[in-house]
């Protein structure tokens, strides 16, 4: 996969389709790759990588890159589409700048999770089945995918590209049986103590780095409501459990009827706060109150929460249904 | 807070201009009793109460908040008291699922011929709270220091 995509970027950058790649370059280590724009063939052949740690979202890079003078190639996987068309429908990317080629995707693992499993000193991984090879400098170990997926892989949503100009592979299928819905439910099935007392164990290790904002696609607001210094809560440490609670809370709901569930919130989070759980419980009451609806499956059209019917239900509707 | 003992909650009522501000003020003028520990915000419509401002009210030491907007279909802008229905169901639904009792928040549409409404919501609403007690999950010690 990694030849056929740089023999691809090396094509369009040579006849001048696009004047830069933007990708993913090795970091330090294997497990450390970080998205990266190339201008040219000899800077690919250095540093580009595409291997199954490549779990970062393209799209957000877009919206500032798309605006630059000039053709960008960006790889994108099944679900990064999703965030590119939610982008597009918002008009936060300059599509006729942006030359999309769709890229199969298995799954990406979390080298956290491996790394747990007690496996160290990773120079490199690859798919076999339904096993990850790992590289190690003390040999080769072989683990389950089902064991070392990321959490939004285990449970994907979808294998299909919505938006490409160029496909490599074949292009994959909705997944409607997903059961990324039932930690939800779980949830939903606590006592009321039980949920507080779970929500407050898990906001109460944020430290505000703001990371799950900031790989956000869809925080792509250009002044945050947490970068007012007016609100008393911009660029610092929550104080309180309310702060922590309200970062949250309000970010879940900025992002809410737009939020594609890249889960990308809860890959970065340092602290390993299962953020995609806010995000999924608005996409749940959107699905069952307000009818079936994916964020970014089409380019066009008004999202949930900036449309509304005559019928709608009413907020009592919380009392009467809610959680248990 | 507590004086005498006795749970003195403080409610916090988002009324929109048009319809339940003008309901509170009829139940005012036909001497309609209401708690005093309601302190209404007027706001120009169910759709201006950003759900910050709900989380604001709790962490300044509200114990409940409620909204008050024009029926649907009677909203003065035509159109905004159903986008607040969206919003604040789903706002609600997200507390509820935080743990946060969800009899705390409440929405009402009460129309500028409701005083009787508005009282008797509002009388109904404060024996609710009275009977949860103090708000706890969403409070800001900070805000409490006297």
């Amino acid at each position: 996969m990694q030849g056929r995509m740089i023999e691809m970027a090396k094509k369009l950058l040579g006849d001048g389709t696009v004047n830069r790649v933007i990708g993913w370059k090795k970091g330090e280590f294997a497990y450390d790759i970080t998205p990266a724009v190339f201008e040219n063939a000899e800077e690919i052949d250095a540093d580009f990588v595409y291997d199954d740690f490549c779990g970062h979202n393209l799209s957000k890079y877009l919206i500032k890159e798309s605006k630059k003078d000039g053709k960008m190639l960006v790889f994108l996987k099944p679900c990064d589409t999703y965030s590119f068309n939610q982008l597009i429908k918002e008009h936060r990317i300059n599509r006729e700048n942006v030359y999309i080629v769709g890229i199969p995707c298995e799954g990406k693992a979390s080298a956290e999770t491996i790394k747990e499993k007690g496996i160290s000193g990773i120079t490199g991984i690859s798919s076999d089945g339904d096993n990850f090879k790992v590289n190690t400098i003390y040999g080769d170990e072989t683990v389950a995918k089902s064991d070392v997926l990321e959490e939004r892989c285990t449970v994907c949503k979808s294998k299909k590209h919505v938006v490409y100009d160029e496909l490599i592979g074949e292009d994959g299928e909705v997944n409607e049986n997903s059961s990324r819905f039932d930690m939800v439910a779980k949830l939903e099935n606590m006592t009321a103590d039980e949920r507080y007392a779970f929500w407050r164990n898990e906001l109460s290790k944020c430290i505000r780095c703001n990371a799950c904002r900031n790989v956000c696609p869809a925080c792509s607001c250009e002044n945050c409501v947490f970068d007012n210094p007016n609100s008393g809560v911009s660029n610092k440490a929550a104080v309180t459990s309310f702060e922590e609670n309200m970062f949250h809370i309000i970010r879940a709901f900025h992002v809410a009827g737009r939020c594609t569930d890249c889960g990308e919130c809860s890959r970065v989070c340092p602290q390993n706060i299962p953020l995609h759980l806010l995000n999924r419980k608005f996409i749940k009451d959107i699905n069952e109150l307000y009818g079936d609806y994916q964020a970014g499956e089409e380019s066009e059209g008004r999202t949930p929460l900036t449309t509304y019917t005559k019928e709608d239900c009413e907020p009592s509707i919380v009392n009467e249904r809610g959680c248990k | 807070m507590q004086i005498n003992n006795e749970f003195k909650p403080k409610i916090v009522a988002f009324c929109c201009n048009w319809c339940s501000y003008a309901g509170a003020d009829l139940a005012g003028t036909n001497r309609l009793n209401y708690p005093a520990d309601v302190k209404i915000i007027r706001v120009p419509c169910s759709c201006r109460v950003n759900p910050m401002f709900i989380l604001r009210a709790f962490q300044r030491g509200a114990d409940g908040v409620i909204i008050c907007g024009c029926h649907p279909g009677d909203c003065h802008y035509t159109s905004g008291n159903y986008y607040a229905r969206r919003r604040i169901t789903l706002l609600f639904s997200m507390l509820d699922y935080l743990g946060i009792e969800r009899e705390r928040t409440r929405l009402e549409w009460v129309s500028a011929a409701e005083g009787a409404k508005f009282s008797a919501t509002m009388n109904e609403f404060a024996e609710t709270i009275i009977k949860l007690g103090e708000n706890k999950r969403l409070e800001d010690l900070r805000c409490k220091a006297e």
